[in-house]
């Protein structure tokens, strides 16, 4: 399979990008890894005009710590995010979440901007940044503009990024110690996509849910907080139980779509398990 | 549009069409057949190349995005007639049926080993998630690259041995 022709020009810095997504209009698309975007363009299912190319831009890549933050450059590969000393130990859901992406050879080119900036459906980092509350830091003509992760997802393989801007870092607040993280997800056998994954944060004092954030992803057409199971959880004890509980409410009103692996129905009820035992491997986190 | 690369150590310069996917310019333009296309959609590994050193799916990758890369392909394992260790390992213990997947597998496994020389059997099948066998023949696969591990970490120190 061989995509569409396209013409293909490298940005070598954020700004260059902006003027070359300014100069080629709606004809043009940002190329990061490659790894949700090429695919698509074998289908034929996205025929750009022209690629900018990313590779080349120094400034997107790399972590680094500012103040009680971990800033990310948007082309900083699964990998990297993975493997990264200072992502492990001050945002280790993020690393936790970046490992179960995909395979080794898709986590060596995929890169955090370009799945946050493509917003699939099944894709993994969306459940993570949503309960670590991240900030996306853009830069477009008018210069740069940070939206908070609450409303970047706006629908399937749609964001709040606007077509003449670069989604250039992801701001993390570093997570507090003694809270539990998790990130658990169904992979399907062959993509290793979601069917579906749940990211949870988890505070615990003396042994009462202080304060709950879980969201779930793969299961509709973007991924969301389930505010229902937090609220249900703060000021429970920290337990199996009420876990349990608090999980049935996930399936709750849960926006899910039939697909080729699943229906509806199969993951509404997947939601509330898979609630339930990431919640419970967050836990086993707090006591560490 | 001009691409310039190195491959196996040898510098090649070739226009291509933006389009070109890494796998087609190895096998088409360059002529090293050595890297085969299964699936075609980033799932088999079949195409598994190391790009600056990391395994890759080549025909997820664009030749244009290459640029400047060195690369590795089976062809560029071996040193002259010695085989390299991964690859004498496949063959002692039989890690490969059909073989088709041999070439995807052996450079997954080269960039497992240079993270983690001595990987447990758990890891290894995790590193090897991305590439799949269709003669199902996983357990040998796993044996070889034990047995590659075994042979590289003995090698390590030794004068000449080692890459």
């Amino acid at each position: 399979m061989i995509p569409a022709t396209f013409e293909y020009v490298r940005a070598k810095s954020v700004r260059e990008a902006v003027s070359l997504l300014q100069q080629h209009g709606g004809r043009a698309k940002l190329l990061a890894g490659g790894h949700s975007l090429l695919p698509l363009m074998k289908l034929r299912l996205s025929q750009p005009e022209v690629l900018i190319d990313l590779g080349p831009v120094e400034e997107l890549r790399g972590v680094r710590e500012e103040g009680s933050s971990v800033v990310i450059g948007a082309m900083t590969t699964h990998d990297e995010l993975a493997s990264s000393p200072l992502v492990r130990e001050r945002v280790p859901l993020l690393a936790e979440c970046a490992a179960q992406i995909g395979d080794v050879q898709v986590r060596n080119r995929g890169t955090l901007g370009g799945s946050l900036a493509h917003a699939d459906p099944a894709a993994d980092y969306p459940a993570a940044v949503l309960v670590l509350d991240a900030q996306m830091e853009c830069e477009g003509p008018a210069g740069a503009r940070t939206v908070p992760v609450s409303q970047w997802f706006v629908d399937m393989l749609t964001t709040a990024l606007r077509p003449d801007e670069v989604l250039c870092r992801v701001r993390v607040p570093a997570q507090t110690r003694g809270q539990g993280w998790s990130y658990t997800k169904l992979p399907h056998p062959a993509s290793g996509y979601s069917l579906l994954g749940v990211a949870c944060l988890l505070s615990v004092d003396g042994g009462t849910v202080r304060e709950a954030r879980v969201a779930i992803t793969g299961v509709g057409p973007k991924a969301l907080r389930l505010p229902k199971v937090e609220q249900a959880l703060a000021g429970k004890p920290a337990d199996e139980a009420s876990f349990a509980e608090a999980a049935k409410l996930a399936s709750d009103g849960l926006d899910a779509t039939d697909d080729l692996y699943a229906s509806a129905e199969y993951k509404r009820h997947l939601a509330a398990v898979y609630t339930k035992r990431g919640l419970l491997r967050a836990l086993e986190r707090v006591r560490q | 549009m001009n691409v310039t690369v190195t491959v196996n150590g040898v510098r090649y310069s070739r226009d291509v069409e933006p389009r070109t996917l890494l796998v087609y310019f190895l096998r088409e333009h360059l002529g090293l057949t050595g890297t085969h296309v299964g699936c075609d959609t980033s799932t088999c590994g079949a195409c598994t190349v190391l790009l600056n050193g990391k395994a890759v799916k080549s025909c997820t990758v664009l030749a244009v995005q290459a640029e400047g890369a060195q690369i590795t392909t089976v062809e560029g394992l071996a040193q002259g007639d010695r085989l390299h260790p991964i690859q004498q390992a496949f063959w002692d213990e039989h890690g490969l049926q059909c073989g088709f997947c041999t070439p995807g597998m052996m450079l997954a496994a080269v960039d497992l080993l240079q993270r983690n020389p001595n990987p447990t059997e758990e890891q290894i099948r995790h590193a090897l998630e991305g590439n799949l066998c269709r003669c199902t023949g996983y357990q040998h696969i796993v044996n070889a690259v034990q047995a590659a591990a075994r042979a590289m970490s003995a090698a390590v120190g030794a004068p000449s041995g080692g890459e």
